[in-house]
């Protein structure tokens, strides 16, 4: 099984990286998930993050790139709700990347 | 919503898609997997509504708790479907009351509309029997879980 390692504590995830416990989950593991996504997680990065986190504990579900987009922008305004926004941050998609990092599994409706 | 007839063919035509709930929320996999699908096909940008009835009604009560049986209780998610345009779930109102039911004992489902400042409007549709049988009618496509 793979897994990622931090202090000499094993996470075990799928073959797409994504965590399989998610109770598991911290911020130093988000780091080090982000890192193997090539990405520096700044303010910005977090603010997604936990939103995504947020949302899932709410509803029990990953959002779709399209739903993330929409709640970001009723939360954060229209310059937060836009998919080139996301994308600037999450390169290799927004919802699938941010999800990793997240702790959540790959988001449901993912086409 | 679009009315009347359904254009077929024609690029980018919508069409009615139904899923219709049948089966209690735990003990088989129908349930969790009409939802799975109902929030995969919303990418689609079809017309969706879903139907719960007989056991299915169940599926929307409140207070639902998976902890002794060791399933994700996957309640919550229904309150997400207004975020996919998802704005139409009936349930007939014969199967409640065969259940014992109240539509009081159904989760508080509500959209945010938008268009009118986020007002939230309810998703949650009680209809009879026999006009869910008209909706079931004016379907293009139904799916049964």
């Amino acid at each position: 099984m793979d897994a990622y390692v931090l202090d000499s504590h094993s996470y075990e995830h799928d073959e797409e990286g994504y965590l399989k416990n998610l109770s598991e989950w911290n911020k130093e593991l988000a780091v080090l998930i982000a890192v193997d996504e090539k990405i520096e997680m700044s303010d910005e990065h977090w603010e997604v993050v936990n939103f995504l986190r947020d949302y899932y504990e709410e509803y029990q579900v990953a959002p779709a790139i399209r739903v993330l987009v929409k709640a970001m922008k009723k939360t954060f305004g229209p310059e937060k709700g836009e998919q080139k926004y996301l994308y600037q941050l999450f390169p290799y998609g927004p919802a699938k990347q941010a999800c990793k990092i997240a702790g959540l599994p790959k988001p449901t409706g993912c086409v | 919503m679009n009315d009347g007839k359904a254009t077929n063919g024609a690029a980018g035509a919508k069409k009615r898609f139904m899923y219709v709930n049948r089966k209690a929320p735990y003990g088989t996999i129908y349930a969790l997997e009409s939802l799975e699908v109902v929030l995969i096909s919303a990418a689609f940008e079809q017309d969706v509504s879903l139907a719960f009835l007989d056991d299915g009604v169940y599926q929307l009560t409140k207070g639902q708790n998976t902890t002794a049986i060791g399933m994700k209780n996957f309640s919550p998610t229904f309150k997400a479907l207004g975020d996919y345009e998802i704005k139409k779930l009936y349930v007939e109102k014969e199967s409640l009351d065969e259940r014992g039911l109240a539509p009081e004992d159904l989760m508080q489902i509500t959209y945010e509309d938008e268009d009118e400042d986020y007002a939230e409007k309810p998703l949650i549709h009680i209809v009879s029997r026999s006009e869910l049988t008209e909706i079931l009618a004016r379907q293009d496509v139904l799916f049964n879980f």
